[in-house]
């Protein structure tokens, strides 16, 4: 287990209270100026040293992230946008870090704002966090007031104004793109990608986006160094991560572990362990409800990072892990999930909006019994023709979670729906190709 | 994004903002660079609906369009997006129950029963005395406290079928119910199963 001296977020209980006096003692806003003073390029390279990867979901390398931002800033004003539209199903950590740990975010964005030359950050939570974005916006005005933000922040000689953006009840603002449409004024509806929003993002400007949770770690990274960061996990899954356990367990509860933890030693030992005992579990979510499901028997050796979830197909998303026992039918979990990505499609590309309600409906009938043994390929069939065929990641989202269902539990499905084929097939077509395809002989 | 119901047929004929309202206002769209205006669209419709009711009126739409200078259909599309905007009356206690798969799996379901039969509303219901409006939502964040309930701002975690039937029955008799978890834990820690800064906690 993870010491707790090693822990970045002391007050993730809030043992201590959330305000600045208690955030000092706890080593926030400790010589913010000398980290400044080392200058863009150090802190920039501390960051690589210690491997940071994104804590959004995607784990992109922060620091190359930042690399990104022009050198010079040009006629146009670089701005930097933090993450919080946290929506994911299973995911709550930075709901903690807003009302628990808001100082060590507002330290962190001034840091970035510095490393990627932004005069203001906007911080972008989701509408149903008011009041812990009440929190934060005390938190940000007590740093105004001791002039630790604003002009000549923390005696850097930077200037730095934090804005809070609330969105409205709308996931797909998670996405980067989406986010920066909704903070201006828009539906938050993606944007293709190139160009990225490094060189054309908010207002046309360069800016550098990132998650609560990424910002919230950097003062800390650098007062300790990278090289300690870097000593967490193991290479390139590094440091420490909130991992938010929910589901089926006797104690749910978020926790601060490092890197690479088994998972097993996650719900045993921090939650308290499965309901019904390990025996009892089915499977589990691994991280947030767009990551495709884990089996029991892969539960007993997995450890929880980036690179290792990938290997077994999945990955570590935003580190919420869903527990799901034996006592819950799995078909309706999933169904329900894809009825999330139903609602939340925000209808731009044609795959995903018609797709999502297409796997919904298919799935609510398949855990009734009541769907024929060939839609069970054609709900694959409609994974694969949403994955990769949309604007953004979040389309694809929507898929990944079925064909996690259809890789491990395709046997409980194929048990519960045995009706016969409507249509007896005599050429093996894919379902969903394009008409013209069907007139070649060997589509 | 979720369809919306059809258009509410009972509009009033005008809305303005307060004066409180207007001071507010020229401060958010200071947030955002010159010209850049539109971007205030959001927190506008958020204050209209708080100054209205719950509720956003058309005329409220129009009015942002003229403070911001954007046609009224660009904000109408905003307004008609974001499921958190109402464009028809709420009750006075907006409940809603999170039904996603972490709080399914925690009994959102007998949540979602419980709140029907007490208040003998659908989901997407409002009471007859206006009092109460019953949506079912996607999550809200507070999974590893589920199931819980969103009042009007306020989250009410840790949840089951009695402890529903207290809140309601406080908000019934006119009290406030207390808002955060409902089986006595301190936020997101492990109940009884602590293991991590422990030294914080003893301090």
């Amino acid at each position: 287990m993870l010491k707790d001296k090693d822990r970045i977020f002391q007050n993730l209980y809030n043992d201590q209270g959330p305000d600045i006096a208690s955030s000092q003692k706890r080593g926030d806003w400790v010589g913010t100026k000398d980290l400044v003073d080392k200058g863009r390029d150090w802190i920039i390279n501390e960051i690589k040293t210690s491997q940071l990867r994104g804590r959004g979901g995607a784990g992109f390398p922060t620091g190359l992230k930042w690399s990104f931002a022009p050198k010079e800033v040009g006629s146009r004003p670089h701005y930097l946008v933090i993450n919080g539209d946290e929506s994911e199903p299973g995911t709550c950590k930075d709901r903690d870090i807003l009302r628990f740990e808001p100082h060590k975010l507002i330290e962190g964005c001034l840091i970035a704002a510095y490393a990627v030359q932004a005069h203001v950050c906007y911080i972008y939570i989701r509408g149903e966090y008011f009041i812990d974005g009440e929190k934060l916006q005390a938190a940000i005005n007590e740093a105004y007031e001791k002039k630790l933000i604003g002009k000549n922040a923390a005696g850097t000689g930077w200037d730095l104004d934090i804005y809070i953006h609330y969105g409205a009840g709308a996931y797909i603002c998670g996405e980067e793109t989406a986010l920066l449409e909704s903070i201006e004024g828009k539906k938050g509806q993606p944007r293709l990608k190139p160009p990225f929003p490094a060189l054309i993002g908010l207002y046309g400007c360069p800016t550098i986006i990132n998650n609560v949770e990424t910002i919230a770690v950097v003062p800390t990274i650098l007062r300790r160094g990278g090289e300690w960061f870097a000593s967490l996990g193991r290479e390139k899954n590094t440091g420490t991560k909130i991992f938010c356990i929910s589901g089926n367990v006797n104690n749910p509860c978020n926790v601060e572990e490092e890197m690479n933890i088994p998972l097993k030693e996650l719900i045993e030992v921090h939650a308290g362990g499965v309901i019904g005992g390990w025996d009892n579990l089915q499977a589990v979510i691994p991280g947030g409800s767009s990551m495709p499901l884990i089996p029991k028997k892969k539960c007993e050796t997995l450890t929880m990072d980036f690179d290792s979830l990938m290997a077994e197909k999945s990955g570590l998303g935003t580190a919420g892990i869903v527990v799901i026992n034996k006592d819950q039918d799995i078909i309706k979990c999933m169904a329900r999930i894809a009825r999330f990505y139903k609602h939340e499609s925000c209808g731009q590309c044609t795959p995903c909006r018609e797709g999502s309600g297409w796997m919904w409906r298919m799935l609510e009938r398949m855990a009734e019994g009541k769907a024929s043994k060939d839609e069970i390929e054609m709900l694959g069939d409609v994974t694969n023709q949403i994955a990769g065929h949309t604007i953004c990641a979040f389309g694809e989202g929507s898929s990944w979670p079925v064909q996690g269902l259809l890789r491990h539990f395709k046997k409980e499905i194929e048990e519960r729906n045995n009706l016969d084929l409507i249509v007896e097939k005599k050429n093996n077509i894919p379902y969903l190709v394009d008409q013209h395809l069907l007139d070649k002989k060997n589509a | 994004m979720g369809v919306k119901a059809k258009r509410y047929p009972d509009q009033p004929k005008d809305f303005k903002f307060s004066d409180e309202n207007m001071k507010k206002i020229d401060a958010i769209i200071r947030k955002y660079p010159m010209g850049f205006q539109q971007s205030a669209v959001m927190p506008l419709l958020d204050l209209a609906q708080r100054q209205h009711d719950n509720w956003i009126p058309e005329p409220a739409i129009e009015e942002i369009g003229r403070i911001l200078d954007m046609p009224a259909i660009r904000v109408y599309e905003v307004a008609t997006f974001y499921t958190m905007y109402n464009l028809a009356p709420v009750g006075k206690y907006h409940l809603q129950l999170c039904s996603s798969t972490p709080c399914m799996l925690c009994g959102a379901g007998d949540l979602l029963k419980t709140c029907k039969s007490k208040l003998g509303i659908d989901h997407g219901e409002t009471t007859k005395d206006g009092n109460f409006t019953l949506s079912e939502v996607e999550c809200l964040g507070a999974c590893v406290n589920a199931p819980m309930i969103q009042i009007n701002d306020d989250y009410f975690e840790d949840l089951d079928k009695e402890k529903t039937l207290e809140i309601l029955d406080k908000i019934l008799k006119g009290e406030t119910p207390k808002p955060g978890s409902y089986r006595g834990r301190v936020n997101n820690e492990p109940e009884n199963n602590r293991k991590t800064l422990m030294d914080l906690k003893n301090a």
